[in-house]
C-alpha cells in the first residue's frame, strides 16, 4: 500500500467508516496515521474530559461531525449531583474559532446552554444536523436561535432533553426559505407549540421523513400534518385523544391510511385507548413500535394492536402488557430483534406485571433478538438458562429486577447460574446489566465465558473484592464498569491499575473503597483522572437544583470510604470547570 | 383514643359504620339500631377498621426487608441519617426521569396531578349524602350516556343502602332529612349531575359538547334535586329524567355541536 499515492489510500480509507476501524489503521504507520487524520470527517469523542477540544482540532481539522459524551450513565438515576458538568460551551467556542467546517453535532448527556446553541447557529454556516440527546440547560430561546440562522439544517433531532419552556414560539422562527428538513423531533418539549406554524413548516418541508411531535399538538393537528407528509416513515404522536365519532377522527383515519411509508411510530403521550385502532392500518409495515410513555392502554388493547404488526424488529413497551401480552409478541412478531419492558409503576407492588415467563415465551418465539431491558418483578435460574439456550444472539442484555436483591423465587438461590449462562451462550455480548441476588460467581463466569463484553452494569451484587477482580482480569475488552451498592474495595480498585488506562471509565459508588486507595491510583497513574465526589452533605433535592456546594479535598482520613467516585483515563490533565464538590486526585 | 371516640358520638360517624359493611343486618335501621350498639363494641370494630386499612404492614415489611438484604452489601460508612430513610433507594430502580414523570403523578392525591398523567382524566365524584366520595376517569367515557350510566352503577350502593325495609335511603347524614324523604319524597331517584369547571363554577352536566366537557370538568356532584332549583335551571328532576335529558343533549352536540335548549 505504500506505493501508492495519498489520494488513492485516502480513497479506500474513505470506506473504513467506523471509528475504531479508522482508529486501528491510524496506528499501522505514520504515513497512515497522517492520511487518515487529515481526511476523518466523523469524530467520536466518548468523555468529553478525555480530551481538548483544541488538540481534536489539531489532529483531526477536516472535522465535519462532532459527537461527544458528558456525563457518566448513572448520571440517568440522579447518582451524579447536578452541576457535576459535561458543558458543551468550550467545545464549540473552539470549533468556531478555529473556523473548522462544522455540519453536525451530536451530544449525549452534556450540559447545553442557551448561548451554546446561539454560537452553534451563527459560527457554522454549512450546519445541518443538530441531535440532543439526555441533555439539559438550554431553553426554547436556544432552539429559537437555531431554528432562525441555521439555514441548511435537516435535522432537528431532541430526544429525552430537560428544556426549559420559555414561551419562545420557536417553531415560528424557521423562515419561510427553509424547506430542508428531513428530522425534527420535539416530542420532549414541555410546552405549547404554534400548531398552524408546525402546520405550515410541514407542509413546505417535501424532505421530511422524521416527525416526533410533543403533547401539545393535538389529533385534528395531526391530521392536518399527516395530509401535508404521506411521506414520512418515522411518526411521533402527541395527543391522540379524540371523539371517536367526530368528523375529525373520521378524517385522521383516511389519512393515516395514505402513510404508507411509516415503518415507525412512538410516542402517544397522551392517549384513549378507543382512539388506537386508527393507527391499525399502518401496523402491518411497521418496524418499530415505541408505546413506552403511554400510559392507560389496558393489556387488551395492546394485545390487539400487536397482532397487526407482523414485521416489528423492535418493540418498546410497559409491562402492562403482562406476560400473556408477552406471549402474544412471540407468537406475532418473529422478526424481533430489539424488546424494551419498562415498568408502569417502578415504585408500586404492580398488579399487571411481567415475570420470568413473559421473558421465556419471547426466547421462544423471537429466535432474532439480540437486544433486550427488562423491568420485571422476579426472575428465575431456569428461566434465564431457557433464554440462554434459546436465543444465543444476544448483543445487549439488560435486566432489572425491581427488588435488587431478589433471589430465585423457585430456589430461594442467587441467579449467579442463570446470568452464567446467558454468558457462556452468547458470544457476541456486548453489553450486560445485572440485578437480583448475586454473589461473586457471577463474576467469575463473566471474567471466564464474556470475551466480547464492553460494558457492564452492576448493582447490589457480590460478596467481596474477588468479584471485580474477575472482571478486571478477565474480560479483555471491557470499557466501561459501572458499579453501585456492592462489597468491592480497596483490593478490588488496585487490582491492576493498568488496565484502567484501556477503558474509558469506571464508577464506583457506595462500595468499599477509601479515600486512601484512590490517592494511591491516582499517583500511581498519570494518565487518568480520579474524581471523587462528595455531595453527602447535600440532600437529594438540593443536589439536584444545584445547592450549597462543599468543598471536596484531598485531606480526608485516608481510612474513609468514597461514597462516589468517577475515573476516566485523559490526555486532557485533571479538568478545570469542576464543580467544589468533585475533587480530582 | 379518647379523642376518637369524641368523634364516634356523632350521628355521621355512626351511620357511616353501619354501611360499611359491620353492621349489614341494621340496613336503614340505623336510627333504631344505633342503641343496639355499645360504643365498646363500635368503637372496637372502628379501631379494627383503621388499624386494617391504615396500618402500612406491607411496606414496613419490604423497608425491613430491603434493609436486611442490602445491609450486607451496601456500606454503612456513610451516616445513615444522610442515606433516604425510604424504601426507596435513590437511584433504583434504574429509570430515566422521562420514564418515571409517566408514574411518579399517579400516586398524587390533587387532582391537577391526576390530569396529568397521559390517558387519565381523573375527578372526584360527590353525592350528597354519601359518606365518602368516588373517582372517575372521564377519559373512560365517549358520551355523556357513558358516563351517566357509569355513576348511575357507582352510586346505586349509596341509594339502595344495604336492604333497609323501607324504601331506599338517599340521606345519611341528617336524621331528620332521611325521615322527610322516607315519609315525603315521591321519586325516587332525586338527584341532579352538576360539576365545577375550570373557573370555579358549579353547571349542569350535559350543557356542553362532550369534549369540552372533560377538559374543563374538575369534579363532579351529584346534587340533591331541591338544591338544584338554586342553579336556577331546573327544579326538581328525577335521576332517571337526568339521564334522559343528558342522551339527548348529547345527540344534539353530537349532531349540531352545540346544545339547544
Amino acid at each position: 500500500m505504500n506505493y501508492f499515492p495519498d489520494e488513492v489510500i485516502e480513497q479506500v480509507f474513505d470506506y473504513v467508516t467506523s471509528h475504531q476501524d479508522r482508529n486501528s489503521i491510524s496506528l499501522v504507520c505514520k504515513s497512515w496515521y497522517r492520511i487518515e487524520r487529515l481526511s476523518r470527517q466523523r469524530v467520536f469523542i466518548g468523555n468529553c474530559y478525555s480530551i481538548s477540544p483544541d488538540k481534536v482540532i489539531e489532529r483531526f481539522p477536516a472535522i465535519r461531525s462532532l459527537s461527544l459524551k458528558g456525563k457518566p450513565h448513572f448520571a440517568d438515576f440522579n447518582l451524579v449531583p447536578y452541576d457535576w458538568g459535561g458543558h458543551v460551551y468550550p467545545w464549540i467556542v473552539a470549533m468556531a474559532k478555529s473556523k473548522v467546517n462544522l455540519e453536525e453535532i451530536r451530544l449525549k448527556r452534556m450540559v447545553v446552554s442557551d448561548e451554546s446553541l446561539e454560537l452553534i447557529s451563527s459560527s457554522f454556516a454549512n450546519f445541518t444536523s443538530l441531535v440532543l440527546v439526555s441533555c439539559e440547560g438550554f431553553t426554547t430561546n436556544g432552539l429559537k436561535a437555531v431554528a432562525a440562522n441555521c439555514s441548511l439544517l435537516r435535522e432537528l433531532d431532541l430526544q429525552e432533553n430537560e428544556v426549559e419552556d420559555h414561551r419562545s414560539q420557536w417553531l415560528n422562527h424557521f423562515p419561510e426559505s427553509s424547506t430542508s428538513l428531513v428530522t425534527l423531533n420535539f416530542s420532549c418539549l414541555k410546552g405549547e407549540i404554534n400548531l398552524a406554524a408546525l402546520e405550515r413548516l410541514v407542509a413546505r418541508s417535501p424532505n421530511l421523513k422524521t416527525l416526533r411531535v410533543n403533547r401539545a399538538v393535538t389529533l385534528d393537528s395531526l391530521q392536518k400534518i399527516l395530509s401535508w407528509a404521506p411521506q414520512l416513515m418515522d411518526l411521533g404522536v402527541g395527543s391522540f385523544i379524540h371523539d371517536p365519532d367526530s368528523e375529525t377522527f373520521y378524517k385522521l383515519k383516511n389519512t393515516i391510511v395514505q402513510c404508507k411509508s411509516i415503518t415507525s411510530l412512538s410516542g402517544f403521550l397522551e392517549v384513549a385507548p378507543y382512539c388506537l385502532p386508527a393507527i391499525y392500518p399502518v401496523c402491518s409495515n411497521l418496524t418499530s413500535l415505541n408505546l413506552s410513555y403511554a400510559l392507560g392502554i389496558p393489556a387488551s388493547e395492546l394485545i390487539k394492536l400487536i397482532r397487526h404488526c407482523k414485521r416489528l424488529q423492535r418493540l418498546w413497551i410497559l409491562d402492562c402488557i403482562g406476560d400473556k401480552g408477552l406471549e402474544v409478541v412471540a407468537s406475532n412478531c418473529k422478526d424481533l430483534q430489539e424488546l424494551r419492558v419498562f415498568p408502569s409503576d417502578p415504585f408500586g407492588a404492580g398488579n399487571t406485571v411481567v415475570t420470568e415467563e413473559g421473558l421465556v415465551a419471547i426466547s421462544f418465539g423471537c429466535k432474532k433478538l439480540n437486544s433486550l431491558l427488562y423491568f420485571c418483578h422476579q426472575m428465575t435460574n431456569a428461566a434465564l438458562i431457557t433464554v440462554a439456550n434459546n436465543c444465543p444472539n444476544f448483543v445487549r442484555f439488560r435486566l432489572c429486577i425491581l427488588d435488587p436483591t431478589k433471589a430465585d423465587p423457585l430456589t430461594q438461590q442467587p441467579l449467579d447460574e442463570g446470568f452464567g449462562a446467558i454468558v457462556q451462550s452468547c458470544k457476541g455480548l456486548k453489553r450486560l446489566s445485572l440485578s437480583g441476588l448475586l454473589t461473586d460467581m457471577v463474576f467469575l463466569y463473566i471474567g471466564m465465558y464474556a470475551e466480547q463484553l464492553e460494558m457492564l452494569s452492576v448493582a447490589f451484587a457480590g460478596k467481596s473484592d474477588k468479584g471485580m477482580i474477575y472482571v478486571l482480569n478477565g474480560c479483555k475488552k471491557l470499557r466501561k464498569l459501572e458499579v453501585r451498592d456492592s462489597p468491592f474495595g480497596d483490593a478490588a480498585l488496585l487490582a491492576d491499575p493498568g488496565k484502567y488506562e484501556t477503558m474509558r471509565s469506571l464508577w464506583m459508588s457506595s462500595c468499599e473503597v477509601t479515600l486512601g486507595a484512590c490517592k494511591a491510583l491516582a499517583r500511581k497513574m498519570p494518565m487518568l483522572n480520579v474524581e471523587i465526589i462528595d455531595d453527602s452533605e447535600l440532600t437529594v433535592d438540593e443536589a439536584l437544583c444545584g445547592g450549597a456546594p462543599v468543598a471536596v479535598t484531598a485531606d480526608g482520613d485516608d481510612k474513609q470510604k468514597v461514597e462516589k467516585m468517577y475515573l476516566y483515563r485523559t490526555l486532557a490533565g485533571p479538568r478545570n470547570d469542576a464543580p467544589e464538590f468533585v475533587c480530582t486526585l | 383514643m379518647a379523642a376518637e371516640s369524641g368523634k364516634f358520638r356523632t350521628i355521621d360517624f355512626e351511620e357511616t359504620e353501619l354501611r360499611l359493611g359491620l353492621t349489614t343486618s341494621k340496613g336503614i335501621n340505623g336510627i333504631n339500631g344505633k342503641s343496639n350498639y355499645g360504643k365498646r363494641g363500635f368503637q372496637e370494630d372502628t379501631v379494627d377498621l383503621k388499624l386494617n386499612l391504615s396500618s402500612s404492614q406491607g411496606s414496613t415489611v419490604d423497608e425491613a426487608q430491603r434493609t436486611k438484604e442490602t445491609a450486607p452489601v451496601a456500606p454503612s460508612k456513610t451516616d445513615p441519617a444522610k442515606r433516604p430513610a425510604k424504601a426507596q433507594v435513590v437511584g433504583w430502580p434504574p429509570v430515566r426521569s422521562f420514564q418515571k414523570n409517566l408514574t411518579a403523578v399517579k400516586p398524587a392525591s390533587n387532582e391537577e396531578a391526576d390530569r396529568a398523567v397521559g390517558g387519565a382524566a381523573l375527578v372526584k365524584v360527590s353525592m350528597d349524602g354519601a359518606p365518602y366520595l368516588r373517582k372517575v376517569d372521564l377519559k373512560q367515557y365517549r358520551n355523556y350516556q357513558e358516563l351517566s350510566g357509569a355513576l348511575e352503577n357507582m352510586l346505586r350502593s349509596f341509594t339502595t343502602g344495604s336492604g333497609g325495609s323501607q324504601g331506599s335511603t338517599k340521606d345519611f347524614t341528617n336524621e331528620s332529612r332521611l325521615i322527610d324523604l322516607l315519609n315525603g319524597s315521591e321519586s325516587e331517584f332525586d338527584y341532579v349531575p352538576t360539576y365545577e369547571d375550570k373557573d370555579g363554577d358549579w353547571m349542569l352536566v350535559g350543557d356542553v359538547p362532550w369534549q369540552m366537557f372533560i377538559e374543563s370538568c374538575k369534579r363532579l356532584r351529584i346534587m340533591k334535586g331541591s338544591e338544584a332549583i338554586g342553579l336556577g335551571i331546573i327544579h326538581q328532576i328525577s335521576w332517571i329524567h337526568s339521564i334522559i335529558l343528558l342522551d339527548y343533549f348529547d345527540r344534539c352536540s353530537i349532531k349540531n355541536g352545540c346544545v339547544c335548549m
